[in-house]
């Protein structure tokens, strides 16, 4: 699609000025561009540059007080929560700096009026975001009395109004919003309103300035009303409606922003583009700074960790003799939790069943592996969209997503999340904040379970079979491929080959505790595939043999790092050694932009007291009672990291890459997701 | 005679069953087999050590058939012989001084005149020895007449003892065999005490806080640990469990009971913990010459590990477990492979372990190898009853211990 297409090829430049701009920040901007270049083409340039280079320089003391002001009246003003911002916490200091530039840009536009509008919606979107998560009615009557002082303005705010509705909100309330709907709209819009927006995003630009020196909050919000009205007078001029084709297929692309429930706004238009620049604008830092992964709970803190404790669901207790190296990870007594969740089944008011049961499932032990417990969680969740239903007095897009993040907590508790769960929790969330705001309960509710359904097929279980497909190429007749574990992707792999006649053999490593192994040879030995069995301390005996080593992965991290089942990196290493080729296969939904350089920093600790008994050696009692002694501990790891040098390559459903190409697919790869 | 026979089978059936294993035990218990057939052995007038040597030789062949893996038997077959070598040389020498000068080698023992005096053969040998082990220019000069000397010692031996035949051949004998069987005593006692004396060098190498990660279950080890322990270092230990034996369990629970910081890691974290461990320290099962070990499956794993840190990999092994032998394709020759019931229950896979089916080729095997080979240049030290050595000095510890003429003790009887 040309839309599609233009903004990219305009964003590249921009993002390598940047630096690490998140994927999704690039493609809003540019839609800035191209409407700038419309309506005055000299100044598009400008307009771009500042924003993406915001130097703290440039931002004049006195902005601050002033930004914060509008924030206050913008919330007075528009409740309802604008672009994308849920997961981003407002940061004035950003929105500062994203100001400025415009300010600085337009210093020739005096359009008295306007250039309050676009602050002030763009103000919006970081304060819903941060009211997104306490949906409050009253903010709602509040927003709505505030329109209708902003209505009291001159002439221009009943056209807003009226164009708000043309598209026909579904919801009442907020239809009366504008100001916030046209924001919403904003990004969905950037694609395409080009041509009528220009004369809007002038207007945008000349806002800024006026901004910083409002001290008094009465000017702000008379500034603010009178952007209002200088948006729909933009509106107006803009010449009504792009055609009602475009806003649909914008809303589903929606880069960054949630263009939720703003449809109806979208069409409206002309006015929106002011907004939508702002938008386009604030998003880089604010992805920027949700790119930087969130610090996770450090449970050494103890502080923390007694917080934690009070709002959890499961009671657990802290497991017994811990090592002193891994304290700022959870380590509970297992089997603890089991029995009072069991019990607590029949009186759940927060968690949904299926949720409960998977959670169950994950602490037991029954559901393992990467993709297993990601396929899992999801339809869990799919389940309890489906039988959802939005309490009264509160949106579905705030209200499902603090359930589903409840959702999470309890499965965190159950057992850490892993990488590929997180990136398909986020995946969800993006999704529910971006659903249209037309729609009704119903179909939304439709729309995500659809999307749960595409997410599992294309980004799994499509992705597995297009990786077996790659990694299949490189599989030889008389090879020796060795294994490690059990990963689904390797025996998908392993089993294809077969089928197709290959002719090689298999060595299957194990390790104690989980040896899994054992299940993956059980399944080849079924279908007839040669095998070679042994544990990981004989890995370098075999691996004179051995010419292909195909491992699996928890997580492939953007600086080469497979994150996996402890012991891979042990046989990564080994094949390096012996100079074998080392591929790993994982499935692009689990790459993620997180760094780390060792197993110890971030990892997740099994229950300790299966490494003291070993099944089947009756003889081995030595370690019965360990938890008595204080003086020793049993360390269980679950994953570990191999450093990228040892990866030969990485076959994800991408292609066949280097480790070293690992960020360019995360970066990629989330641009195209917030696109689906 | 027919007796040592019988201790012989009983023991080289041993060795085949596995009953007799680790390096120390076969040591010592061969040590103490080739005792006996040295005392039982009846000696000519002529060529005593030659019939001495041959002896323990034919036993020697048979424990080494027996298990060749165990590379410790063949070391102490080498050991005894080589002190038969040097009892014979000091018994020569002193049966010349006794003598006088008058017989032909003036020349080559001028220099032994001083320093030996009429000692006991056995204080000649145990001085040779230790002179041996720490090289200096001196023993250096000295040692290679004596070596050359060797065959013609023994040649001119025979040649002394036709001229003083009658004189002292009963007493001379008795003193060759009692030599033998006192350094041979003193050769257990090495072994006995081997762990005492590594163990002393503990605490030069460990520190206060040190981390250190050890795989499996070795005395030394444990006694290396636990007398740093003893002289009030604390410091902490990661366990690898040690796969499919399992026996870092136990060490564990000894080192705990002695009051150190324990952790048991699986095998698999090894790479995991091991960029915040300090030092590894294994044992062995033997070194070879070129400084590689024969260690406990596993090990090669941690030594790479360790090498990707710059983790100090130390051996602690007594020097019994000194092999003189170039390693060829180690991981396959020098290995054993043990029972796939390690690792599988015989009845989850045994249909498909049946050699009898597909033609003699099963669907599965089973791979369970005993020892690892760790290529020297992944050592970082080797800590033996003598003090710490570089791979690359093994050869010379090897020189002093054995003599070259024994590295292949089947030679002789081939031939």
């Amino acid at each position: 699609m040309d839309s599609r297409r233009a903004p990219r090829t305009v964003i590249d430049p921009k993002v390598r000025q940047v630096g690490f701009v998140t994927p999704g920040a690039p493609p809003a901007r540019s839609h800035s561009i191209p409407a700038d270049a419309c309506s005055s083409p000299p100044r598009a340039p400008d307009f771009t540059l500042p924003s993406n280079s915001l130097s703290p320089v440039m931002i004049p003391p006195a902005r601050h007080a002033s930004a914060d002001g509008i924030q206050v009246l913008t919330r007075a003003s528009a409740p309802v929560p604008v672009p994308s911002t849920t997961t981003n916490p407002p940061s004035p200091l950003r929105r500062d700096g994203v100001q400025i530039p415009i300010g600085s840009y337009n210093p020739s536009e005096s359009l008295g009026t306007s250039p309050m509008r676009s602050p002030s919606s763009r103000m919006d979107g970081p304060e819903f975001s941060e009211d997104m998560s306490m949906v409050s009615s009253s903010r709602l009557a509040r927003g709505s009395s505030a329109k209708a002082a902003a209505a009291s303005f001159p002439g221009t705010n009943t056209e807003m109004m009226a164009a708000g509705k043309v598209v026909g909100n579904v919801v009442p309330a907020k239809s009366s919003l504008t100001t916030a709907s046209v924001v919403k709209t904003l990004p969905g819009l950037s694609d395409k309103g080009d041509g009528s927006l220009a004369e809007v995003h002038g207007e945008a630009a000349g806002v800024a300035k006026p901004l910083k020196q409002k001290t008094s909050r009465a000017d702000r919000r008379a500034i603010q009303e009178a952007q209002r009205a200088a948006k729909s007078a933009a509106r107006e001029a803009g010449g009504g409606k792009p055609s009602g084709g475009t806003v649909p297929a914008n809303a589903a692309k929606g880069e960054f922003g949630k263009p939720s429930q703003k449809k109806d706004a979208a069409s409206v238009s002309g006015a929106n583009v002011v907004p939508e620049k702002k938008v386009a604008d604030r998003p880089p830092e604010k992805e920027r700074k949700k790119d930087v992964p969130h610090p996770r709970m450090q449970f050494d803190d103890q502080h923390r960790v007694e917080k934690a404790k009070k709002r959890a669901v499961v009671n657990q207790s802290e497991a017994r003799n811990r090592v002193e190296l891994f304290r700022h990870l959870p380590q509970y007594v297992h089997g603890t939790q089991l029995p009072d969740l069991e019990s607590k089944f029949f009186q759940l008011d927060q968690i949904h069943p299926s949720v409960y049961k998977v959670g169950l499932q994950y602490l037991s032990g029954n559901i393992t592996g990467g993709n297993a417990r990601c396929i899992a969680m999801l339809l869990a969740f799919r389940e309890a969209i489906k039988d959802y239903s939005t309490p009264p007095e509160k949106a579905l897009v705030r209200d499902l997503t603090a359930k589903i993040g409840n959702y999470v907590s309890f499965l965190i508790e159950c057992r850490p999340l892993s990488i590929s769960m997180g990136n398909a929790i986020k995946f969800l969330k993006s999704r529910i904040a971006k659903l249209p705001h037309t729609l009704s309960e119903s179909e939304a509710k439709f729309t995500l379970q659809s999307d749960i359904d595409r997410f599992i097929n294309e980004k799994i279980l499509l992705a597995e079979k297009v990786i077996v497909r790659h990694a299949v190429e490189k599989i030889r007749n008389g090879d020796v491929l060795l294994t490690y574990g059990w990963s689904s992707v390797v025996e998908m792999l392993l089993l294809y080959a077969h089928e197709s006649n290959k002719q090689f053999r298999v060595v299957v490593v194990d390790s104690r505790p989980k040896l899994e192994g054992k299940a993956l040879l059980h399944r080849l030995l079924s279908k007839g595939l040669n095998c070679t069995y042994t544990h990981i301390n004989a890995v370098s005996y075999i691996m004179h043999e051995v010419t292909r080593v195909f491992l699996g992965a928890s997580s492939v991290l953007s600086n080469g790092t497979v994150y996996s089942r402890v012991g891979t990196a042990c046989v990564a290493m080994v094949a390096h050694a012996f100079h074998v080729p080392v591929l790993i296969c994982c499935e692009a939904y689990k790459f993620h932009e997180r760094v780390q350089l060792d197993s110890i920093c971030s990892n997740e600790l099994g229950d300790p007291d299966v490494i003291s008994v070993v099944p089947g050696r009756k003889d081995l009692d030595h370690l019965d009672n360990w938890a008595e002694n204080e003086n020793l501990q049993l360390l269980n790891l679950t994953y570990d990291a191999t450093p990228s040098d040892y990866v030969s390559v990485i076959v994800t459903d991408y292609g066949l890459l280097p480790p070293t190409s690992v960020p360019v697919i995360v970066r990629e790869y989330r641009r195209e997701q917030l696109w689906m | 005679m027919p007796d040592v026979q019988a201790l012989v089978g009983d023991f080289v059936l041993k060795l085949k069953r596995r009953k007799v294993e680790g390096s120390h035990a076969s040591a010592r218990q061969t040590a103490e087999l080739l005792r006996s057939v040295v005392s039982q052995q009846r000696l000519p007038h002529a060529g005593q050590a030659a019939v001495l040597i041959d002896a323990v030789r034919a036993v020697g062949e048979q424990l080494i058939a027996a298990n060749p893996v165990e590379l410790a038997v063949g070391n102490i077959v080498r050991r005894v012989l080589h002190i038969i070598r040097e009892e014979d040389l000091s018994s020569t020498t002193t049966a010349m001084e006794g003598l006088g000068l008058s017989v032909d080698s003036d020349d080559d023992n001028a220099g032994e005149h001083e320093d030996r005096p009429a000692l006991s053969a056995a204080a000649v040998a145990a001085a040779a020895r230790s002179a041996l082990r720490a090289p200096s220019l001196h023993t250096l000069l000295e040692d290679i007449p004596e070596s050359a000397a060797v065959p013609h010692s023994s040649s001119s031996g025979g040649d002394s003892e036709g001229k003083s035949k009658s004189a002292d051949k009963s007493l001379k004998s008795r003193k060759l065999k009692h030599g033998v069987i006192e350094a041979i005593n003193e050769l257990i006692q090495d072994i006995d005490t081997c762990h005492e004396q590594i163990s002393e060098q503990a605490v030069e190498h460990i520190h206060q806080n040190e981390v250190i990660l050890t795989l499996g279950r070795s005395r030394t080890v444990k006694k290396f640990l636990c007398a740093a322990k003893e002289k009030k270092r604390s410091f902490r230990v990661f366990v690898a469990e040690g796969a499919p034996r399992y026996q870092g369990h136990v060490l564990a629970k000894e080192l705990v009971t002695k009051g150190l910081q324990t952790t048991i890691i699986t095998d698999s974290a090894v790479f995991a913990m091991i960029s915040r461990v300090n030092m590894v320290i294994v044992g062995a099962h033997a070194i070879m010459a070129n400084g590689g070990v024969i260690a406990p499956v596993g090990l090669n794993m941690v030594a790479l590990a360790a090498r990707r840190h710059a983790v100090p990999f130390v051996v602690v092994a007594g020097s019994h477990k000194l092999c003189p032998l170039y390693p060829h394709n180690p991981e396959v020759l020098l290995n054993d492979l043990r029972s796939p019931a390690d690792l599988l229950d015989f009845d989850e896979f045994s249909d498909c372990m049946d050699f009898a089916s597909r033609g003699g080729s099963p669907l599965l095997h089973v791979v369970n190898p005993t020892f690892d080979y760790v290529p020297p240049n992944l050592v970082s030290l080797f800590i033996t009853d003598t003090g710490g050595h570089n791979p690359s000095y093994m050869y010379r510890l090897i020189a002093d211990y054995y003599s070259a003429d024994d590295f292949v003790v089947k030679r002789r009887s081939t031939s």
